[in-house]
């Protein structure tokens, strides 16, 4: 939703970063208001994943210029662990598989980070796992995944509920779902999204990163942006993404050459 | 993050301290006369003078076993020390009040207390400072029950029929080179007997420190266990940081009759020399268990995280039909530590069973492999084995091999060979940090869950403390 005069939450100006010494954004321009959400679509290879990555620090990626103010401190500066726990939280399009830790005690031990960077005392063991149980409800999921290894051997499907799970449990201010409709089915992506829009609140944000309009049905954004070749083309709202659905990204690209022209 | 993974691996070694102790040594080198003397330094019976010679005899005959996957320099064994002890207590102490404080102390530090106020309630302790036990808590408790546990010196002196019966019975003289020499020259170690029937209603346990440089450390540990008995046996092992190579090379026997259990745990630390392969244990260790009656039982379980170089097959001989072999490994390798480390099961009796699980985790540029041996005999019907390696590499100059050796010779037996190689990379773990945990705790936290098949049978005094062990030799290795 938007809110007038909400609180920045992320400030973007002039991003650059490479990986591998290859440039990929290109002087990236984005503000992100409480309460609001956004949704980054593009085509491949437009930096779009890339971005969600530089945002969370990690250390592939390197930043060549430009600013990331979240909540007014520079988030450049901090490790990736420090950004987690200051809440900036990233749904991965592909969570990683942690054989032999079991996803209770990793969703306790991340919990825990956050909340001792919060000053407060840790939740023990029994009152961690009646939290986690309340918070299952959020994505519908079955309580036995808690006593499987992290995301080993869960469907496509399971792993992006298992993300969705674990931003329930940290609350994040700011959420960045990459893809996180991407290899879902229909049933479970109205879960996923219904799980997202429970948590949204007028004081936290989010940033959906898709390709397809198909998850924007479900989750509706208040700002629609395109990307293209490392920065931000175009921006409006959500009557942008099903203009490019039916048009495609080769339209978007076509206007930004004819302004450029002009 | 790469940094932090690199301090988190390189922790230094806690336990490298030189205790200033006045020692008795005997002049570098080996020759019939040391033997002789070194027999006549603990005032043995004739019987193990002849089976020293025998088998300094017989070690001159052999070589080095040049199979192993380790690299290292020629050793010369004449500028080893084979006997060092500390000096003062010619008759060992009868009670711990006259051991040398600063042997107490020695062992303190190394979080063994042994007095009596300090001591863990549930473990009997036999400290091994360089060459001779210094001390062995418990023992009158364990009397009581008909436990002997003692130094195999004084065994020697206090059972020598029960000693001249096994000792050499599981592992022969001539098994390999190390065990020949170990044979000809060993000083002390520990000695447990249970009688028929008995449960040892504690944990035993010894504790190896090696303290002169120069010296090598031959211990010899001989475990019988009778009819129907059951005992836990656990050693731990460290040793001061010096830039020369120390020789460690023992020899264990465990014997169980019918019905008997031993469990055999290891956790071993020591000095593994410092990033740049400078100094460190050479750990040359033959250790045998044979399963001599019907539904009898021995487990071995390691925990391997020190040493230049580890050479050591802890195996299984079973001989009673229905007795049971087990191997539990957790071998970790670092910096330029060379390991090459595994099992015997030697399936004779019908329906014997082994199962082995091994995980090795190699670190900087350091060298792990498996070696292990399934043999199902002709006899052996019904038998059958399980095997599980599982390899994790820790950066990207690691090496981990797995060599498996496999024969059958009865078409009645099953053997199954289950194996995996895993890495933890940046992904992994910047996934762990995105949800706010740090690296340190990231792979202390992968670590235990690849490990946690084997910690389980470890006892649970030193489970814990093993999981510790491997965080801190982990620390600052990954990324």
């Amino acid at each position: 939703m938007i809110i007038e005069n909400s609180d920045v939450i992320l400030s973007v100006r002039n991003l650059t970063a490479d990986v591998d010494e290859t440039p990929i954004l290109k002087g990236l321009n984005l503000e992100i208001k409480a309460g609001e959400i956004h949704a980054i679509m593009g085509p491949n290879g437009s930096g779009k994943s890339t971005f969600s990555k530089v945002l969370a620090g990690h250390p592939a990626y390197t930043v060549t210029g430009g600013e990331v103010i979240y909540k007014g401190q520079n988030l450049l500066e901090l490790e990736p662990e420090e950004r987690s726990r200051s809440g900036v939280f990233l749904a991965f399009q592909y969570p990683l598989e942690i054989p032999g830790v079991s996803n209770l005690d990793f969703l306790r031990v991340s919990y825990n980070s956050k909340r001792q960077h919060e000053g407060l005392e840790e939740l023990d063991a029994f009152d961690f796992d009646d939290l986690v149980r309340e918070r299952l409800d959020v994505v519908k999921m079955d309580p036995a995944f808690l006593d499987r290894s992290v995301n080993e051997g869960f469907s496509g499907g399971e792993k992006k509920r298992n993300e969705i799970l674990q931003m329930a449990l940290l609350e994040p201010t700011l959420a960045i779902l990459d893809e996180t409709d991407s290899g879902l089915d229909i049933d479970a992506l109205k879960i996923v999204a219904n799980g997202v829009n429970q948590l949204a609140e007028p004081d936290n944000a989010t940033l959906m990163i898709t390709h397809y309009q198909r998850l924007l049905d479900y989750i509706v954004p208040d700002f629609v942006h395109v990307m293209a070749e490392g920065k931000i083309l175009t921006t409006g709202g959500k009557e942008l993404a099903q203009e490019l659905e039916a048009k495609g990204y080769d339209w978007v690209k076509a206007e930004d050459a004819a302004e450029v022209a002009v | 993050m790469t940094a932090t993974v690199e301090n988190l691996v390189n922790q230094p070694y806690k336990y490298g301290f030189v205790t200033d102790i006045e020692v008795e040594t005997i002049p570098r080198g080996l020759s019939e006369d040391v033997v002789r003397l070194i027999s006549a330094k603990k005032n043995e019976p004739q019987f193990m003078l002849d089976f020293r010679l025998k088998a300094y005899h017989q070690w001159l005959k052999m070589s080095e076993p040049n199979w192993p996957h380790v690299h290292y320099p020629p050793i010369d064994y004449q500028d080893i020390t084979y006997y060092s002890a500390p000096k003062a207590p010619e008759e060992k102490k009868q009670s711990l009040d006259e051991v040398d404080p600063v042997l107490l102390e020695t062992f303190d530090k190394l979080g063994i207390p042994l007095s009596e106020q300090k001591r863990l309630s549930n473990v009997a302790v036999d400290a091994v400072f360089d060459s001779v036990s210094v001390a062995t808590t418990f023992r009158e408790d364990l009397a009581k029950e008909g436990v002997i546990f003692c130094s195999i010196s004084e065994a020697l002196h206090d059972y020598p029929e029960l000693v001249e019966k096994y000792l050499g019975s599981v592992v022969p003289i001539n098994d390999n080179f190390f065990s020949a020499l170990n044979s000809a020259v060993f000083s002390d170690g520990s000695f447990v007997f249970i009688p028929k029937g008995v449960k040892c209603p504690m944990e035993l346990s010894t504790y190896f420190r090696i303290n002169t440089e120069g010296a090598g450390q031959f211990e010899r540990t001989l475990i019988i266990a009778e009819e129907g008995s059951q005992v836990s046996y656990l050693e731990g092992c460290t040793a001061p940081m010096f830039d020369t190579n120390q020789l460690h090379a023992a020899v264990v026997e465990l014997v169980a009759l019918d019905d008997a259990d031993i469990k055999y745990s290891t956790v071993q630390n020591w000095f593994a020399g410092d990033e740049n392969g400078k100094g460190g244990i050479y750990n040359f260790v033959t250790k045998r268990g044979l399963c001599a009656g019907k539904n009898s039982k021995i487990s071995w379980t390691q925990v391997e995280t020190g040493s230049a170089i580890t050479w050591k097959y802890p195996s299984c001989v079973l001989v009673g039909d229905n007795s049971v072999g087990e191997f539990y490994s957790v071998a970790l390798t670092n910096n330029l530590q060379q390991a090459d480390t595994g099992t015997k099961m030697v399936h004779v009796g019908k329906n014997t069973r082994s199962t082995i699980i091994s995980k090795g985790i190699s670190a900087g540029r350091s060298q792990n492999s498996y070696r292990g041996l399934v043999r199902m005999g002709p006899k052996a019907d019904g038998s059958r084995n399980y095997s599980q390696c599982d390899s994790m590499l820790i950066g990207s100059d690691a090496e981990a091999n797995t060599f498996p050796y496999i024969q059958v010779q009865n078409n009645s037996t099953k053997v199954e060979h289950e194996a995996s190689t895993s890495k933890i990379g940046e992904d992994q773990l910047f996934y762990f940090a995105q949800r706010g945990i740090s690296t340190e705790d990231a792979v202390s936290m992968m670590i235990s869950g690849f490990c946690k098949d084997v910690f389980n049978q470890l006892p649970m005094e030193f489970a814990v403390e093993a999981d510790r062990l491997l965080s801190l030799k982990l620390e600052g290795s990954v990324g």
